[in-house]
């Protein structure tokens, strides 16, 4: 566990520390700057006021944003059914492969590990004719995106499974516990399962925010989630979208903060 | 990927390494094969999935490609891959993911470098983490929002540089909604990647390494110099190239900074796939996708060699 606290790796100074991450953090910083500058702004006639974040937060947007509100449910939903997807799909096939299919385990790192290979701008191409199969047979609602979705964070969400898998001794694990008298079902749910919550809340997260910053899919197929109805709201009321925007990112980097920080957490008390 | 390894309870010290450990593991196989059904439904249900979702589709988008309007067997789609004008979008493109893949993963390295020494469950590795997740796997639309408010013609940078030193970046024309103008923010979900996917290879450097430097009298520009740079070598070019892929494959931030644009290959084919009523316009489509998958299939065999060079050193 030597590298927790990298004390044998010579770092930077103190001083360097901090010009390199001041320097970089600043000039990123510049954008986000810039986003919540536009917000304020008062129109032609100069000056500042919050009135814009007024209307927004206080849900007094009028009805011609009710797309929006639609689209982030929309795409709430999605990342729900892809989470959904990742675990009662991908998961047990992760396990039983570790456990019983050794052989396969190449072969399943290079499927999961696939679609990194495949734009999602070249998957939409051959994705239309499937959907096309699809609206027929279950009806084009937007929650059919998810199986679209569930091949993009595929390799997102096996990194996070696999280390995870990787670390925990799986076989061991198992063997300890079937020899002690344990069902598989008991294994599973309570050998395997909560040594792997860091991995699959790993894979969730990464997931979530997959699917909300997904655009190249929904909008090919004429699917509205939360990234395609921004750009239509930016036509008509780029501030409003700003500021969405900016809410939005908020949003993700309060959720990939929170989570990392169970992630943490639990992988301390586990230590 | 955020759950870098050395995070977890590794207790072993080491993951097992694929392909090596076949003996052991021989034992589980025959053992499994009494539970055979079991294992079955463990997989099935997974190849099934992806055999609709990523099979298919996959084959769909290059098979397309060698199809006419009739659905006869062409290689027209795939000759006008030499058109001019389909030529120029794979330069740009290519142009454009190499600029923004060298500079995203030097300065993404100089970040992980800053951050050897800090804790990684502490605060700052946290919040970096987290803002280093949104803008790699949130940005898309949203980056294109924010660089319209920078340097857009309105923008909070383009006005301050005018205003206050009388420098207007758009003197010749405005280049944010051309392909120049997706340098900066390609760089912009560039850095936070190459954080992302190098801080683990940076923190598998093995700290007895640096003491046994130490220990044989080596200074610390010595033991960057003989062991942590050609040990990271392979992982940095790596990065690199995942960086390369994830420009040249993305396609949100340009979609959204350009409605007609086709200065770069995703816009062509979203301007092939949208304008399907111009008949035969929808088989480009899958010749450019057939175009970009053999791109993509040549930089990822390379990463996967630098791959198997990287592991290594990270047993």
């Amino acid at each position: 566990m030597s590298a927790i606290t990298g004390t044998g790796i010579p770092g930077p100074r103190r001083g360097t520390r901090w010009l390199i991450l001041g320097a970089i953090g600043a000039i990123f910083a510049v954008p986000i700057v810039a986003m919540v500058e536009f917000t304020l702004r008062r129109g032609l006639e100069g000056g500042y006021d919050v009135s814009r974040w007024v209307t927004v937060l206080t849900g007094d947007v009028g009805p011609e944003y009710r797309v929006l509100g639609v689209a982030i449910g929309n795409s709430l939903l999605l990342a729900l059914a892809t989470i959904v997807i990742v675990l009662v799909l991908l998961v047990p096939a992760m396990i039983t492969v570790a456990l019983k299919l050794p052989r396969l385990r190449r072969v399943l790192e290079f499927i999961c590990l696939l679609p990194i290979s495949i734009p999602a701008i070249v998957l939409v191409v051959g994705l239309a004719p499937v959907y096309g199969v699809i609206s027929r047979a279950a009806g084009s609602g937007v929650w059919t995106l998810a199986f679209a979705y569930g091949i993009l964070v595929l390799p997102f969400a096996y990194r996070a499974v696999q280390s995870n898998i990787d670390a925990i001794d799986i076989t061991t694990l198992t063997e300890a516990a079937r020899s002690l008298g344990a069902s598989w079902l008991t294994v599973i749910v309570r050998v395997l399962l909560p040594n792997l919550r860091v991995g699959l809340l790993a894979a969730a997260f990464i997931s979530v925010a997959v699917v909300l910053g997904e655009f190249t899919i929904a909008s090919l197929l004429n699917r509205q989630n939360l990234q395609t109805a921004l750009v239509i709201v930016q036509k008509d009321d780029p501030f409003i979208a700003v500021i969405i925007v900016l809410l939005s990112l908020l949003f993700a980097f309060a959720l990939l903060l929170v989570i990392g920080w169970i992630g943490r957490a639990s992988t301390r008390r586990t230590r | 990927m955020t759950t870098a390894d050395p995070r977890l309870p590794a207790r072993r010290g080491s993951a097992p390494t694929p392909g090596r450990d076949d003996a052991p593991r021989a034992t589980g196989t025959r053992r499994g094969g009494t539970r055979f059904g079991g294992a079955l439904w463990g997989v099935a249900p997974f190849a099934i999935y992806v055999t609709l979702f990523l099979a298919i589709p996959t084959f769909l988008a290059v098979a397309t490609g060698f199809l006419d309007a009739d659905g006869a067997l062409t290689l027209d789609n795939v000759a006008a891959l030499a058109d001019p004008f389909v030529v120029s979008g794979f330069v740009t493109t290519l142009q454009l993911s190499a600029v923004t893949s060298l500079i995203g993963a030097v300065v993404g390295a100089l970040v992980c470098y800053a951050l050897i020494g800090t804790r990684s469950a502490g605060p700052l590795r946290s919040v970096i983490d987290a803002a280093s997740g949104v803008l790699a796997q949130f940005g898309g639309v949203m980056l294109a929002f924010a660089f319209v408010a920078t340097i857009g013609i309105q923008g909070l940078i383009t006005i301050l540089l005018l205003d206050t030193f009388g420098i207007d970046i758009f003197a010749e024309g405005v280049w944010l909604y051309e392909a120049p103008g997706l340098i900066l923010p390609y760089i912009y979900f560039q850095v936070p990647l190459m954080i992302i996917i190098f801080m683990p290879a940076l923190e598998s450097l093995k700290p007895q390494w640096a003491e046994a430097t130490a220990t044989l009298g080596g200074t610390t520009r010595v033991f960057w110099l003989r062991v942590g740079f050609p040990v990271l070598a392979p992982s940095f070019l790596g990065s690199l190239l995942l960086l390369f892929a994830n420009a040249f494959s993305s396609y949100a931030t340009a979609a959204a900074l350009t409605s007609q644009g086709q200065s770069i290959v995703p816009l062509q084919i979203r301007a092939a796939l949208t304008s399907e009523t111009l008949l035969g316009r929808e088989n480009l489509a899958g010749a450019l996708a057939l175009g970009m998958i053999v791109v993509m299939a040549i930089v990822m065999t390379l990463y996967a060699l630098l791959q198997r060079r990287a592991a290594r050193w990270q047993q």
